[in-house]
């Protein structure tokens, strides 16, 4: 959070509602991206008529510029190998502003679907834990200029610079341990590591140093302030905070009130004036580095969003500003990293001739 | 949609007409990268160029490939040919959003995916696309890709068609699961050898239905299997004569498997070489294989048979006399053959080599560049020919690679299709916007009520 002045933060939409359809994802989220959002959010859990969350980011890709595109990916019931390549192949279609939350599904209907037995407790953190750093080490195994395409010795790729990844899982996980030998089947993603968020619920099985932002949520809007300072006082600096919020905005002449049938997500919920919403983001951007609005209706709340909130918070200063082609470590403040394999070969090309590398 | 579908019948009727699909290779090693004018393989950039050029051209699809794990040579990552490639779906996703009719064909394994997992995915990606995905099923067996997941290598050869069937079956009852497009959807069970499927399926049907099913693999067993699930055959099968007869083999298994003759589509794999005239093709030919065979290229060829590095041979020498490593090799890894018949197969090619006075170079060009695939000639020459197989149906399209990335298509869609249309043999326009629509495929029949059963395999 290096990079700008540590008043601003940043502002995800999560675009459950949009509909399954492409037109329906596009309008949603090029409304996100024109309102001033920094990220938008897609949710994954299987529910009826909702489509597959990273292929509703991948769509959102090519018909934005500047909105980060972060879908939650379940850890537990999905193949490592998959959801890496799926997800380096997200920034690739995005210009480098993916991002991916991981999700750890206790859901026996989930572990049904793909004949496993469910998990639960802290199996759940170990599969969460052991896919981020599958993810991980792939997305690291071909270093930056692995593609040499190099006519005169008839190269297309410097193999020194792909490695196998050579996970196992480690002793005493829960669920079946596996391995996943690698390199990726796609080069390094654009950012090198896509920012990885994970509910603050997965702390612990899932250590601090996996994730680049914790997702916090408190049951009501009075002890969000609390529950973001106790986080922060777990992840340090480092790791950006996002408070989780729902959203129900006097709209359309009718009082949030009369919307707020329904809500029940277990996240503090805002309801009422823009006016007073504006009010609270101000004070809770001043412990959180973002908040990840929910929206009772997607488009109702965004439109008054869009309308009244998001100008008057870029007014007083309280956004940080929306950067052209930006990716979204640009955004979160996180430097591009070195991947982990490239030490050795650094150290072998810088005892080679200059140049001799290329 | 019916209007362009043929009724069932047991004979088979030529449409006349010719379709394109494009397939973005990736991994390979005849796309062209040497050359000043090749872009990038993985950018999203060269997608979005290559498929919103084939829907200038109407094409009816965009194919994708899938590789899970990174092809090896003697024991190391492939360095010689392009590498590297983004998941079909996602890539394929995101490519909906700057196109609007042209099909989108994901190749997926049915080996290292759960059933219900990847038929909620194609059924997003359907959804996504306003009905225009497709999933071209592919099998593996090998306990060498298998290291990649978490459900290792496992399945025997000889099961992996039946188990590719139990597989697709259980995809197309979760596709069929909803009634209406507000559901209520049926649960789907399935207890198999491999996989236990216990799932209430999340989307209801799309524009097209479900995704068509495209299917590529030549054996019996993959004939076959084609016959009794598929919409379209991925064939390896494009020259005249023998298009002919894989046409009549395949709908006689249609047949046999209680489908109409004209059930099964078929697109052969090719490439195609053009210029105005027959001689400047002929050119162009020569400069397209130098690029894609270079003498490394040959050597490491060799190497793939030899199991041992040759590097210390002449490209433009004799094939080597020392003989190959003889130990199992895994056909993934590149090798074509196995064992003991390395030897053999070394005597063979030293042979002919020799009677054909060929040096490694020119023998390596003679076995890998498609030469049956390969449509090399003037725009209206190609067009006449290409006339001559809509005319008696000996396929229903081509599935082209293009050797250059991202320009690859340009002289197909701005010659090639015009001559075409002119001769009355390839789409004017869209027929609708799904992909069924394009391929004049019929709305298949929502299979029965099985809620009660589980079906095993």
């Amino acid at each position: 959070m290096s990079t700008s002045s540590p008043t601003q933060g940043f502002l995800a939409i999560e675009l459950d509602g949009a509909g399954r359809e492409g037109a329906d994802i596009a309008r949603a989220v090029l409304a996100a991206e024109s309102a001033g959002f920094h990220a938008a959010t897609f949710t994954d859990a299987p529910v009826p008529g909702r489509a597959n969350a990273l292929q509703r980011a991948a769509f959102a890709g090519p018909v934005t510029r500047t909105i980060a595109l972060v879908p939650e990916v379940d850890t537990v019931y999905t193949e490592p190998f998959h959801v890496s390549t799926q997800l380096a192949s997200l920034d690739y279609v995005s210009g480098g502003r993916a991002g991916w939350i991981t999700t750890a599904a206790e859901s026996p209907e989930a572990a049904a679907a793909v004949g496993r037995s469910s998990a639960t407790g802290a199996a759940l953190g170990q599969e969460a834990a052991a896919s981020i750093e599958v993810s991980r080490r792939l997305w690291d195994s071909w270093e930056d200029d692995a593609v040499i395409r190099d006519v005169a010795t008839g190269r297309y790729i410097d193999v020194d610079k792909l490695h196998y990844v050579d996970f196992e899982t480690p002793a005493g996980f829960a669920g079946p341990g596996y391995s996943v030998k690698g390199p990726s089947i796609i080069p390094r993603p654009l950012q090198g590591q896509l920012p990885v968020l994970g509910p603050a619920s997965l702390l612990g099985e899932v250590s601090v140093d996996a994730v680049d932002g914790v997702l916090v949520s408190a049951p009501a809007v009075e002890l969000l302030a609390a529950e973001i300072r106790d986080v922060r006082a777990r992840v340090g600096a480092s790791v950006a905070v996002i408070a989780e919020l729902d959203v129900v905005l006097d709209a359309r002449g009718q009082a949030a009130a009369g919307r707020l049938a329904g809500i029940d997500a277990g996240r503090a919920v805002y309801a009422g004036s823009a006016a007073g919403l504006t009010d609270f983001l101000t004070d809770i951007l001043k412990e959180a580095d973002g908040v990840r609005l929910h929206p009772a209706s997607l488009f109702v709340d965004l439109e008054e969003l869009a309308r009244l909130v998001l100008p008057e918070l870029r007014r007083i200063g309280v956004l940080r500003p929306v950067v052209q082609d930006g990716t979204f470590r640009d955004l979160l403040g996180l430097p591009r990293p070195v991947s982990r394999y490239a030490t050795a070969t650094a150290a072998h090309a810088a005892a080679a001739p200059a140049g001799a590398g290329k | 949609m019916t209007q362009h579908s043929r009724a069932k019948s047991d004979a088979f009727v030529p449409s006349g007409q010719i379709q394109f699909g494009v397939f973005f290779q990736g991994v390979n090693s005849g796309t062209i990268w040497k050359a000043p004018e090749s872009g990038s393989q993985t950018g999203f950039e060269s997608f979005r160029r290559i498929a919103q050029t084939a829907e200038r051209g109407l094409f009816a699809a965009f194919f994708l490939g899938e590789g899970l794990r990174l092809r090896e040579h003697l024991g190391r990552p492939h360095a010689l040919d392009v590498v590297g490639r983004p998941d079909a779906q996602t890539m394929l996703a995101a490519l909906a959003s700057v196109t609007t009719n042209i099909g989108l064909v994901a190749t997926q394994n049915t080996t290292y995916n759960d059933p219900a997992d990847l038929a909620h995915r194609l059924a997003s990606l359907d959804l996504i696309s306003g009905g225009r995905a497709a999933w071209n099923i592919v099998t593996t067996d090998n306990a060498w890709t298998g290291a990649n997941f978490r459900r290792g290598g496992y399945l025997d050869h000889a099961d992996r068609y039946k188990h590719a069937e139990a597989f697709v079956e259980t995809a197309k009852r979760i596709w069929d699961s909803w009634e209406t497009p507000a559901g209520p959807a049926r649960r789907v069970l399935h207890e198999g050898q491999h996989y236990t499927v216990d799932v209430t399926p999340r989307l209801p049907r799309s524009a097209q239905y479900r995704p068509v099913l495209f299917q590529a693999g030549d054996s019996p067993e993959g004939r076959n299997f084609a016959a009794r699930q598929a919409d379209v055959i991925f064939s390896a099968h494009p020259k005249f004569d023998d298009a002919v007869e894989f046409r009549k083999d395949l709908v006689e298994r249609s047949l046999a498997a209680g489908r109409g003759a004209n059930a099964v589509q078929i697109m052969p794999a090719s490439e195609f070489i053009l210029a105005p005239t027959a001689a400047e093709a002929a050119e162009k030919k020569e400069w397209v294989r130098s690029l894609q065979i270079g003498p490394q290229q040959a050597i490491a060829y060799l190497e793939q048979f030899w199991g041992r590095e040759l590097s210390a041979y002449d490209p433009e020498g004799p094939l080597p006399e020392i003989d190959p490593v003889v130990e199992e090799t895994s056909e993934t890894r590149g090798s074509g053959f196995h064992g003991a018949k390395a030897r053999q197969l070394a005597d063979q090619w030293r042979a002919e080599a020799k009677d054909k006075g060929l040096s490694i170079r020119q023998f390596v060009t003679s076995k890998t560049a498609r030469i049956d695939a390969t449509f090399t000639g003037s725009y209206t020459a190609v067009a006449d020919q290409l006339a001559e197989y809509a005319r008696v149906g000996a396929v229903d399209g081509f599935n082209i690679s293009p050797w250059l990335i991202p320009t690859g298509l340009d002289d197909i869609v701005n010659h090639l299709v015009p001559e075409l249309q002119e001769r009355g043999v390839y789409p004017t326009e869209y027929r609708g916007s799904t992909l069924r629509e394009h391929l004049g495929l019929e709305t298949p029949v929502r299979t029965a009520d099985t809620t009660a059963e589980a079906v095993t395999a």
